[in-house]
């Protein structure tokens, strides 16, 4: 007998959940209190300055938006490229992703100078600039993906999800490369300016996002006792390797292009060797931690099969993903404009001088905040609306597959 | 008869048309008339003169280890030192309108110093990446921070390849009228437009002439009779990152 797929609210009723619930309540809290604080003092209190302008928050905004984008690919697989073995997961996967997207813009939003006025970011527009493109981009995916899962959840509505899903998958594409393109049209700073930001960061959305949907699947459906087959797991797990290598094969042509020309050497030096921290993340936790490590353990003919393995590669890619963008974001800004090719410069505002930043307690809170608000919201969806299925057992993800196995 | 009412139609048709072409040509050459005489002080409700271009060429042959040119910037707008403001905040984080820059050259040893600012470019990378539009370019080419809609997103801070802006980390009080200093914006060099246009020059430059240095010199780019134009003209002048096109307002020479 062929198993019925059914979506089922979470029950919500343990202990557990309410633990889960008051946690997150609480570094939401935290995070709420440190933005009144910054807001009031103003950024004296952060470890920002002049120097380093963009810090810790916009490293946890960039990684939840571009994670956000990336998300939705699973539904996109299942919608736009027909595999059927991903239709199950879509709902979640348009809810992650806007979860995701709310959490990164509720940081990026309360970390600047004016969060009063962001009516003013919503009624003035500069067409020229990107930033202002991007916050046409968010609200539009915000929408799309609203549609999207309610087309899904909707019978009446339902001969419309593909179309939907089809627009999702290409506004996503267009808002990724976008969140690319604040850094690179940036021409003013060597790490920045390079067409080839805006590609990466589609490819670093498709691994960050992978990884956090892994995560939150395995989460929901472990703490919920719902069967999880190892067939949409597996499945997952190989396509996160991919991605991951995808990334890495992005990062190595960065850097090759840079060395390849003269002027960038100083700076791919900074970056690659004498860094320091920035040195460290990358080699470290960037490309050890959060590349070699997860693509070995996912590919592992036994440790790849194994749940924990692949829950703890999912989450070294996470980590990987923040060092990367820390790198980048605070790297980037670290190592001084060279204004004066040929000079030794010196001044009273740090010119010449590797800028230095150690985040405050108030931006990781605000960062971690973020990330909670993603979560919670996720789990209060899951718990109110149908979006996860009773059971991903094999028979009622691919019943085909699963007999033939 | 009927020839005589298509006469009389054409004759009142043409003098409309006449009537009309001059005063419509009146309005359209009028402003223009107006805007190229020269004025020593701008009226506040009249606008930019967009047939000027304002700059500063910085002679650094003349320019030594003096810094009037940051303490007058002080004094006139009200940052740094000279005032009781930015207690709470490290070096790092106060602001520097504008800088003295040392500059040692690597394979000779030549040692020079310049004055650092906002280089007010044609093409500024601050306005084009503003999502608000708080940054902008004036007709007359002096960029400007509008603190009424600057969200303090700091983009423009990522963009400016010469690091001329700064945010304000703190509360800051007594600020001068013509320069509304405020937590949580962005500002920088204003080429002391308020100054600019009383028919003054920027207070950097009045106190390098001041002290008989003369190594700044302010005027307007478009007129080619203006100091600046002639000296560029005859000794030409420099722009810093020249390779990014910006056509900045601010030169150098010695560079």
């Amino acid at each position: 007998m062929k198993l019925a797929l059914h979506y089922r609210e979470i029950e919500g009723k343990s202990t557990g959940f309410w633990v889960l619930l008051g946690g997150l309540g609480l570094l939401i809290g935290l995070a709420m209190g440190s933005v009144l604080h910054m807001e009031h003092a103003g950024h004296h209190v952060t470890g920002m300055n002049n120097q380093i302008v963009w810090g810790l928050p916009h490293v946890f905004a960039i990684f939840l938006i571009v994670a956000a984008s990336g998300a939705l690919n699973v539904a996109s697989i299942g919608t736009v490229f027909g595999k059927s073995l991903y239709k199950p997961l879509a709902r979640l996967s348009g809810l992650l992703a806007i979860a995701l997207l709310l959490g990164g813009l509720i940081v990026l939003v309360l970390d600047l100078g004016h969060p009063d006025r962001l009516i003013i970011a919503m009624t003035y527009y500069n067409f020229k600039s990107i930033f202002a493109w991007n916050i046409i981009l968010y609200n539009g995916f915000l929408a799309l993906t609203i549609v999207y899962i309610w087309f899904m959840m909707e019978r009446k509505m339902n001969r419309y999800y593909r179309t939907a899903g089809f627009f999702a998958f290409i506004w996503r594409l267009v808002l990724t490369t976008g969140t690319g393109s604040i850094f690179g049209f940036l021409v003013a700073r060597e790490t920045y300016d390079a067409a080839l930001l805006a590609p990466m960061f589609v490819i670093m959305s498709f691994s960050f996002g992978l990884a956090a949907f892994i995560l939150v699947l395995m989460a929901a459906y472990n703490w919920t006792q719902r069967p999880l087959g190892d067939l949409i797991l597996f499945r997952l797990k190989n396509l996160l390797g991919v991605f991951v290598a995808s990334v890495l094969y992005f990062v190595v042509v960065y850097h090759l292009t840079n060395l390849y020309a003269t002027e960038h050497h100083d700076v791919e030096r900074f970056i690659l060797l004498e860094g320091g921290i920035f040195t460290g993340l990358f080699w470290i936790v960037q490309i050890g931690l959060g590349s070699l490590l997860p693509l070995a353990m996912l590919y592992h003919p036994t440790i790849g099969k194994s749940r924990p393995a692949i829950a703890t590669a999912a989450a070294l890619v996470i980590i990987g993903g923040f060092a990367q963008l820390y790198v980048l974001l605070i790297g980037g800004q670290a190592y001084p404009l060279e204004m004066f090719p040929g000079y030794e410069v010196s001044s009273s505002f740090f010119d010449g001088v590797i800028g230095s930043y150690s985040p405050s307690i108030w931006e990781i809170a605000l960062g971690v905040g973020g990330v909670a608000i993603s979560l919670l919201i996720v789990i209060i969806a899951i718990r109110v609306l149908r979006f996860l299925p009773e059971t991903l057992e094999d028979e009622v993800v691919d019943p085909h597959a699963a007999k033939a196995s | 008869m009927s020839n005589d009412v298509s006469n009389q139609m054409n004759t009142s048709r043409r003098n409309f048309l006449t009537k009309a072409g001059t005063t419509a040509g009146a309005a359209v050459v009028a402003p223009g008339v107006f805007l190229t005489t020269p004025a020593a002080a701008k009226p506040a409700d009249e606008p930019v003169d967009i047939e000027r271009r304002w700059g500063i060429l910085i002679d650094t042959a003349k320019c030594d280890d003096c810094s009037d040119c940051v303490t007058a910037c002080k004094i006139e707008n009200g940052w740094g030192s000279a005032n009781p403001v930015e207690e709470e905040s490290s070096p790092e984080q106060q602001a520097q309108w504008i800088r003295k820059v040392g500059l040692k050259n690597k394979s000779t040893g030549h040692v020079l110093s310049l004055p650092l600012m906002c280089q007010h470019c044609e093409t500024a990378p601050c306005v084009d990446v503003c999502p608000t539009g708080a940054s902008f370019k004036r007709a007359d080419g002096i960029v400007l921070v509008d603190k009424h809609i600057c969200i303090g997103c700091r983009y423009c801070m990522m963009a400016c390849p010469y690091k001329a802006r700064s945010f304000i980390h703190e509360t800051i009080t007594d600020q001068k009228p013509w320069a509304p200093r405020g937590k949580g914006t962005v500002e920088s060099c204003t080429m002391c437009v308020h100054r600019v246009d009383e028919g003054k020059i920027p207070a950097c430059v009045e106190a390098c002439k001041a002290d008989n240095h003369n190594a700044m010199f302010f005027g307007d780019l478009n007129d080619e009779n203006s100091v600046i134009s002639q000296e560029l003209e005859k000794h030409g002048g420099e722009q810093v990152r020249a390779d990014l096109e910006l056509n900045t307002g601010v030169r150098y020479r010695g560079i």
